[in-house]
C-alpha cells in the first residue's frame, strides 16, 4: 500500500489534499517539471517529505504497518516497534554485524539502513528463519548440533549473514564462507566453532537435516527439546 | 568510540525517483541538504550529531543511477551501483580487474552490499578529530589537532598537507585513476565530465571540501574508457585488519608492456595525501624501461621524494616505496588476487613477501 508513490504529508499541507488536486494545483501554478516531479514541488517555504510515517514493510513474509520516523533505522523499527528483538544492536555503526538482516535476500546492517528506504521490500530477520510449523532452519539446527556460540549475542547476525551468503554460494569452502561472513564479529572469539556450525548448516541445507535431529522451535512442545531451542528461534 | 545515543536527530527525508528531481531538490535546499546514497559514510555524521542537515535526499529510489552498462568505449557505472555489483560484474572482472580487486577489499561484505561507488569516491576523510566533531581547520576552525607532537597521526598524510594532514580514504579511487576513469557530474550549469584525479580538492584550494561538488551538484556516473582494457594491473591494500579497516595505504597501476618494456602506465596511490595521488612523474620516468626490479627500485625512490612524515607515520615512506616498486615491477607475479577468490592467505602472502 505504502510505497515510493505515497503522497507526501509534509508539515503544512492541508490534511485533505488529494494527489489529483495537488497535481492540478501544481500544473496550474506552472511549476511542473516532469511527470515524476510533482511530488517534490511545494509552495515556497514549505518542505514536503516522503509520505506518511505510517508505512508498510514486509517482514518475514508479512506486510507490517508501522509508524516510522524519517530518521529511524531498520534495526530500531524491528526491535522497538515490531518487537523483533532477535536483531541485536552492537555498535550502531556498521562495525560489528550483530544487526545483520536480509533485505531482498541480501545481508545488510540493520543499524545502517533507514526504514523508510525499505518500504515495500522484503526484510528477513532471525525470527523468520524457522518454518511456519516451527521446524528450525537447517543453519539454526546446525548451531545446536555444533554448539556454535557462547553468549550468542552475535548469533543472529552470523546466522543471517550465513543464510544470505549461502544463497549466492550454497557449497562454499571453509575459506569462502569465512570471507563471506567476515562482516560479523564475535566478542567471545571462537570463530572456529562458529565456522564449524555454519559449514554444517550449509551441509544441512544441501543434503537435509539428518533424521532424528530435527527440533522445533515451539516452546512446550515435547519434540522441541528445550527452552534453548525456542530461544534460538527467537534469536534471544 | 562511538556512543549509541537514541535515534538520530530529526531531518526531512526526500526520496526522488529521477536524477533530474534529485538535482532540483538539491538546488532548492542548497546547503541544508545532504545526499544519501548507501548512507554508510553519512550515518556516523548524523548519529554523532556532527553534521546536522535539515534535509536528506535519498538517491536509493533512482533506478537510472544504478547498474553497469558496457558501452562502445568501455563501461559506464551508475553512481548508485553497489560495490558488490562492481566487484562481481563479469566485464569489469575480465577487462578492468584492478577495480574489482579494489572494491572487493572495501570495508565488509554488508557494507559492499549497500555502499555505492558514487558514495565511495565521494566519502569524506576519516581523521578522528574531524569525525569526532573537533573544531579543526577542515571543520572551519583554526587548528589541526592531528599535526601536533602528540596528535594521533599514524594514519595521516606524508604528502600534500596544507594545515590539514588528513588522507583520502577510498580504496576504489586509485584503481579508477589507474583506469583513467571520468566522473560525470550534474551541476546547475549543466553536465561536466572530469578526470578521476581532478574530482578531488586539496586543502590548499578549499580546506572544508574534499571534492569539486558544490551544494546542488550530483555525481551521476563513472565512465571507464576502453583505453586500458585488459592491461596488466596491480592493486594492493595495506590495512590493520582484513575486514572493515580503511587503507593505511593502497596502490593501483595499469601497465601495457611491449617486448618486456613498459610502453604505457598509469599509477596511483591513496591514503598518503588529502587528495588521491596520481604519480605522473613516476609514470614518465618508467616508460620505455623494462618492468623489472631495478626499474621498480627507481620508481619507488622517486615516488617518495619530497615526502614529509609526521610524528607517528614515518613508516609510510618505506611502505610507499615498496608498494610503488611492486606496482611497477611486481605485475607479472600478481595474478588471482586473494579477495576475489575468497582466499585470505593469498592476500597475506602478497603483503608479507
Ligand atoms: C565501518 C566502515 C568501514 C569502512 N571501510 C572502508 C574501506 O576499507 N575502504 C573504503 O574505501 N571505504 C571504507 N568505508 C567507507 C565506505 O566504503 C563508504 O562509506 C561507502 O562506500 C560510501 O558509499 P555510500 O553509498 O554508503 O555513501 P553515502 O554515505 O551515502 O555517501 C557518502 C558521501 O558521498 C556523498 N554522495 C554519495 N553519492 C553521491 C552522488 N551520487 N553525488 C554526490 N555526492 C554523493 C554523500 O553526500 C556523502 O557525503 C567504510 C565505512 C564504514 C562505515
Ligand atoms: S588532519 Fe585535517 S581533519 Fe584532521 S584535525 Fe587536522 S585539519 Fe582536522
Ligand atoms: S549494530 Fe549494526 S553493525 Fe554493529
Ligand atoms: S558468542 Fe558471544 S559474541 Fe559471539
Amino acid at each position: 500500500m505504502s510505497d515510493r508513490n505515497d503522497l507526501k504529508s509534509g508539515e503544512n499541507p492541508p490534511k485533505t489534499i488529494t494527489r489529483r488536486n495537488f497535481i492540478l494545483g501544481v500544473i496550474a501554478g506552472g511549476a511542473a517539471v516532469g511527470a515524476a516531479s510533482y511530488r517534490f514541488l511545494a509552495p515556497r517555504g514549505r518542505t514536503y517529505s516522503t509520505g506518511e510515517r505510517l508505512i508498510t514493510v514486509n517482514v518475514n513474509g508479512k506486510p507490517r504497518r508501522v509508524d516510522v520516523m524519517k530518521q529511524e533505522t531498520l534495526a530500531w523499527t524491528l526491535r522497538y516497534k515490531l518487537g523483533l528483538t532477535g536483531t541485536k544492536l552492537g555498535c550502531d555503526r556498521a562495525e560489528c554485524g550483530a544487526c545483520t538482516v536480509l533485505i531482498d535476500n541480501v545481508p545488510h546492517y540493520g543499524c545502517s539502513v533507514l526504514t523508510h528506504t525499505v518500504r515495500g521490500r522484503n526484510v528477513t530477520t532471525i525470527e523468520g528463519l524457522a518454518s511456519a510449523d516451527g521446524r528450525l532452519h537447517p543453519v539454526q539446527q546446525a548451531v545446536i548440533d555444533e554448539q556454535g556460540f557462547q553468549c550468542a549475542f552475535c548469533m543472529s547476525g552470523f546466522l543471517m549473514a550465513t543464510v544470505g551468503f549461502l544463497k549466492t554460494n550454497p557449497n562454499p569452502t571453509r575459506k569462502e564462507l569465512a570471507h563471506g561472513i567476515s562482516g560479523n564479529l564475535c566478542r567471545c572469539q571462537d570463530y572456529n566453532k562458529i565456522l564449524d556450525a555454519m559449514m554444517r548448516g550449509a551441509e544441512y541445507m544441501r543434503d537435509g537435516i539428518p533424521a532424528g535431529k530435527t527440533l522445533t522451535a515451539i516452546a512446550g512442545n515435547p519434540a522441541a527439546g528445550d527452552d534453548a531451542t525456542a530461544a534460538l528461534a527467537r534469536g534471544a | 568510540m562511538a556512543i549509541i545515543r537514541d535515534v538520530m536527530p530529526a531531518f526531512d527525508l526526500l526520496q526522488p525517483s529521477s536524477a533530474a528531481d534529485a538535482q532540483k531538490l538539491l538546488q532548492e535546499h542548497g546547503s541544508d541538504a545532504w545526499i544519501m546514497a548507501g548512507g554508510l559514510d553519512s550515518f556516523d555524521w548524523l548519529k554523532d550529531r556532527i553534521k546536522k542537515p535539515k534535509v536528506l535526499v535519498d538517491l536509493s529510489g533512482i533506478d537510472e543511477l544504478k547498474g553497469i552498462r558496457v558501452t562502445g568505449d568501455g563501461v559506464e557505472i551508475g553512481a548508485m551501483t553497489t560495490l558488490t555489483e562492481v566487484a562481481e560484474h563479469p566485464e569489469i572482472r575480465k577487462n578492468y580487474s584492478v577495480l574489482s580487486q579494489a572494491v572487493s577489499v572495501v570495508a565488509s561484505p554488508q557494507i559492499r552490499n549497500q555502499g555505492t561507488l558514487g558514495g565511495n569516491v565521494s566519502q569524506d576523510v576519516r581523521c578522528w578529530y574531524y569525525r569526532g566533531g573537533w573544531p579543526c581547520y577542515r571543520a572551519g576552525g583554526n587548528i589541526c589537532y592531528a599535526d601536533t607532537p602528540v596528535g594521533r597521526n599514524r594514519e595521516h598524510a606524508i604528502f600534500g598537507a596544507d594545515r590539514c594532514v588528513a588522507v583520502h580514504p577510498s580504496d576504489s579511487v586509485p584503481a579508477l585513476i589507474a583506469l583513467d576513469a571520468k566522473f560525470v557530474v550534474q551541476t546547475s550549469k549543466g553536465e561536466k565530465t572530469v578526470d578521476a584525479e581532478n574530482y578531488y580538492i586539496g586543502p590548499d584550494l578549499d580546506i572544508t571540501r574534499i571534492n569539486m561538488l558544490q551544494p546542488g551538484d550530483l555525481l551521476t556516473a563513472i565512465r571507464i574508457p576502453s583505453t586500458w582494457a585488459g592491461a596488466t594491473f596491480y592493486f594492493e591494500k595495506v590495512r590493520d585488519r582484513n575486514v572493515w579497516d580503511f587503507p593505511l595505504m593502497n596502490v593501483a597501476s595499469a601497465i601495457v608492456l611491449s617486448g618486456g618494456a613498459i610502453s604505457r602506465i598509469r599509477l596511483a596511490v591513496n591514503a598518503v595525501s588529502p587528495r588521491p595521488m596520481r604519480l605522473k612523474n613516476v609514470e614518465d620516468a618508467v616508460v620505455g624501461k623494462p618492468a623489472d626490479a631495478s626499474t621498480g627500485e627507481m620508481a619507488g625512490k622517486l615516488a617518495v621524494q619530497g615526502a614529509v612524515p609526521l610524528q607517528f607515520n614515518a613508516y609510510k615512506i618505506p611502505l610507499m616505496r615498496n608498494l610503488v616498486k611492486r606496482a611497477v615491477c611486481g605485475v607479472a607475479g600478481q595474478q588471482a588476487y586473494g579477495a576475489l577468490t575468497g582466499d585470505l592467505d593469498t592476500q597475506e602472502v602478497a603483503w608479507n613477501s
